[in-house]
C-alpha cells in the first residue's frame, strides 16, 4: 500500500495555556479504517478537526497525500498555509459531524448537490444524478424534496454522510456521529457506515464511543489518553487483554 | 391665526402638501438603500482581522449612533463644505441621503450582525468541510440563513426612517412637512396642513407595520412552507 495517505508528525495542540495534544505521530494508510477511542476531553475531536482544517496545530506537521496541510512553500521557505493552499489540500477530505450541520435552507437533494456543483464545478445534471443515487443508497430516495427540519436525527445523519460522499473524498472523518441520536436510531446510521467501510476505497477515521462497532469495522484502534496515543493496535489487541491500566479501566465502563 | 378647523383650508392645502409626497417617499427609499448597503460595509470592515482597526470601526459606529441625526444632517449640509481639502458643498437631498443613510446604516449593520451571529457555527464548519470558498460560504450558506430572520427588523427600520425623514426639511428638502410649513407661512394657517402631514404618515406607516408583522409570522414558518411546495415538485423529479 506504499505511502500513507495521511501522516501526523509530532503534532501538538494547545488551547490557551492548556496543551491538549502532546505530540501525535500517526500514519493513516490508504483505505485504512481507524477507530479513535478515549476518555472525554482527551482530544479525539481535536485530532480530526485539525485534519479538516477546522483547528490549526500549535506545532508539528500534517501531511495529506504527500502535501503539507498547514504549511506551504514560498521562496524556498515553509510559511503558514493561506486559504488557497488549504482549499487545494483539503479537497480530498470529508467529514461528518456529531450534530449533522445540514444546511437548513436547502432541501435534502440541494444539500448534496451544492458542493459538487459550486466547489467541484461538476455539471448540474450529473451532480443531481449522483446525489439522488447517493441518497437512495443511504435509504432516503423518497425524501429528496424535504427539508432537514422534517427528518429524524438518524435520517439527518444519513443525509450528512451522503453529502460528504458525493464529493468522493479519499479520507472520511466521523466525529461521534451517533452520539446525538436517540438510541433506537443509532443502528441505521452505523449500518450505512459499515456499508461504506466494506466498499473499502476510502480511508476512514472514526471517533466513537461504540466499542462493538469499532471492533467490527476498524483495522486499527487508537486509544487516546493524556494528550498522546497511549495504545494502539488491531481491535483484538486493544479490546483483548491489554497491559495498559488506563485502557483497561476505560474499557471496563463499556463492558457493563 | 384662526384657531378653528376649516375644511376649505384643508382642501386648499391638500394639493400643495401632496406635492411633497414624492420627495418624502423617494428620500426614504434612497436613505434606506444607502443604509442597507452601508450596513454591509460596516460588517465587513469590522471583520478585518486587525485589532486596532476593529476597535476604531466599533468606536466610529458608536459615535455615529450616539449623535442625533439632526446634528449629523446639519454637519454634512453646513459644516462639511467648510472642511479643508475633502469638504464640498452638497445639495439638500444628497446631504439628507448621506446624513440619515449613514446614521441608520449603523443600526442596520447591527441587524445584519445579529443575523449572522445567529447562524450556528457548525454551518461554517460544514461549509469548510465541503471546501467552499470564503465567498461561497457567505453567499450560499451564511447570508441565506442570516438575512431572512432579519427581514422584519429591517422592515421596522424602513418605517422608523420614514418617520425621521422630515428632519430633512430643516436643510430645505421639500417633502410634505416642508410643503405644509410653506403653506402655513403663506396663508397663516398651520392646523390643517400639518394635520394632513400627520394623516399621511399614519396612512403610509400603519399598513407597512401590519405588512411587516405578517412577514415576521411568515418568516417563522418559512422552512416548513417551502418544504410543502418543494415536496410536490420533488415527486415529479
Ligand atoms: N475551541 C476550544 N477552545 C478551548 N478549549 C477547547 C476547544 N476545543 C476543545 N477544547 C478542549 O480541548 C480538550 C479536548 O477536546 P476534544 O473535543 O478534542 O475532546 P474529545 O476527546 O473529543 O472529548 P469528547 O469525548 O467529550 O468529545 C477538552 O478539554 C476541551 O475542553
Ligand atoms: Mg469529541
Amino acid at each position: 500500500m506504499g505511502e500513507p495517505i495521511v501522516r501526523y508528525e509530532n503534532v501538538h495542540k494547545s488551547f490557551g495555556a492548556v496543551e491538549v495534544l502532546k505530540g501525535i505521530n500517526l500514519d493513516l494508510k490508504q483505505a485504512e479504517k481507524v477507530a479513535v477511542i478515549g476518555p472525554s476531553g482527551s482530544g479525539k475531536t481535536t485530532i480530526i478537526r485539525m485534519l479538516m482544517t477546522l483547528e490549526e496545530p500549535t506545532s508539528g506537521e500534517i501531511i495529506v497525500d504527500g502535501k503539507n496541510l498547514w504549511h506551504m512553500e514560498k521562496n524556498g521557505q515553509l510559511v503558514p498555509a493561506n486559504e488557497k493552499h488549504l482549499r487545494q489540500v483539503r479537497g480530498d477530505i470529508g467529514m461528518v459531524f456529531q450534530h449533522f450541520n445540514l444546511f437548513p435552507h436547502m432541501t435534502i437533494l440541494e444539500n448534496c448537490m451544492t458542493a459538487p456543483i459550486h466547489v467541484q464545478k461538476e455539471d448540474k445534471k450529473s451532480a443531481k444524478e449522483r446525489s439522488i443515487e447517493m441518497l437512495e443508497k443511504v435509504g432516503l430516495g423518497d425524501k429528496l424534496g424535504n427539508y432537514p427540519s422534517q427528518l429524524s436525527g438518524g435520517q439527518k445523519q444519513r443525509v450528512a454522510m451522503a453529502r460528504a460522499l458525493v464529493m468522493r473524498p479519499k479520507i472520511m472523518l466521523f466525529d461521534e456521529v451517533t452520539s446525538a441520536l436517540d438510541p433506537e436510531l443509532v443502528e441505521e446510521v452505523l449500518e450505512v457506515i459499515r456499508d461504506i467501510a466494506h466498499e473499502g476505497r476510502m480511508a476512514m477515521v472514526l471517533v466513537t464511543h461504540e466499542m462493538e462497532f469499532a471492533r467490527d469495522i476498524a483495522d486499527r484502534v487508537l486509544f487516546l489518553d493524556g494528550g498522546v496515543i497511549a495504545e494502539q493496535g488491531s481491535p483484538e489487541e486493544v479490546f483483548g487483554n491489554s497491559e495498559n491500566k488506563r485502557l483497561e479501566s476505560f474499557l471496563r465502563r463499556f463492558r457493563r | 391665526m384662526n384657531g378653528n378647523w376649516n375644511w376649505d383650508t384643508f382642501f386648499d392645502a391638500l394639493p400643495m402638501v401632496l406635492e411633497g409626497i414624492g420627495i418624502t417617499i423617494g428620500l426614504t427609499f434612497a436613505c434606506y438603500l444607502f443604509a442597507l448597503i452601508f450596513g454591509f460595509l460596516w460588517i465587513f470592515l469590522r471583520r478585518i482581522p486587525v485589532k486596532s482597526l476593529n476597535w476604531i470601526i466599533t468606536w466610529i459606529m458608536e459615535f455615529i449612533r450616539s449623535t442625533p441625526p439632526l446634528v449629523q444632517l446639519f454637519f454634512i449640509f453646513y459644516a462639511w463644505p467648510m472642511v479643508p481639502v475633502i469638504g464640498m458643498a452638497l445639495d439638500p437631498f444628497t446631504s439628507a441621503v448621506l446624513g440619515l443613510g449613514i446614521h441608520f446604516s449603523t443600526y442596520i449593520g447591527e441587524v445584519y450582525r445579529s443575523g449572522i451571529e445567529g447562524v450556528d457555527k457548525g454551518q461554517w464548519e460544514a461549509s469548510t468541510a465541503l471546501n467552499f470558498s470564503i465567498r461561497q460560504k457567505w453567499t450560499k450558506i451564511i447570508l441565506p440563513q442570516a438575512i431572512p430572520p432579519a427581514i422584519p427588523m429591517l422592515g421596522n427600520y424602513l418605517i422608523i426612517m420614514f418617520k425621521e425623514v422630515p428632519l430633512a426639511s430643516t436643510i430645505g428638502v421639500v417633502g410634505i412637512l416642508h410643503m405644509a410649513n410653506s403653506y402655513g407661512a403663506q396663508h397663516w394657517a398651520y392646523l390643517e396642513p400639518l394635520t394632513i402631514v400627520a394623516i399621511l404618515f399614519l396612512i403610509l406607516s400603519y399598513p407597512s407595520a401590519i405588512l411587516i408583522n405578517k412577514l415576521e409570522k411568515k418568516m417563522n414558518r418559512r422552512f416548513d412552507k417551502k418544504a410543502i411546495v418543494k415536496n410536490s415538485k420533488g415527486a415529479v423529479m
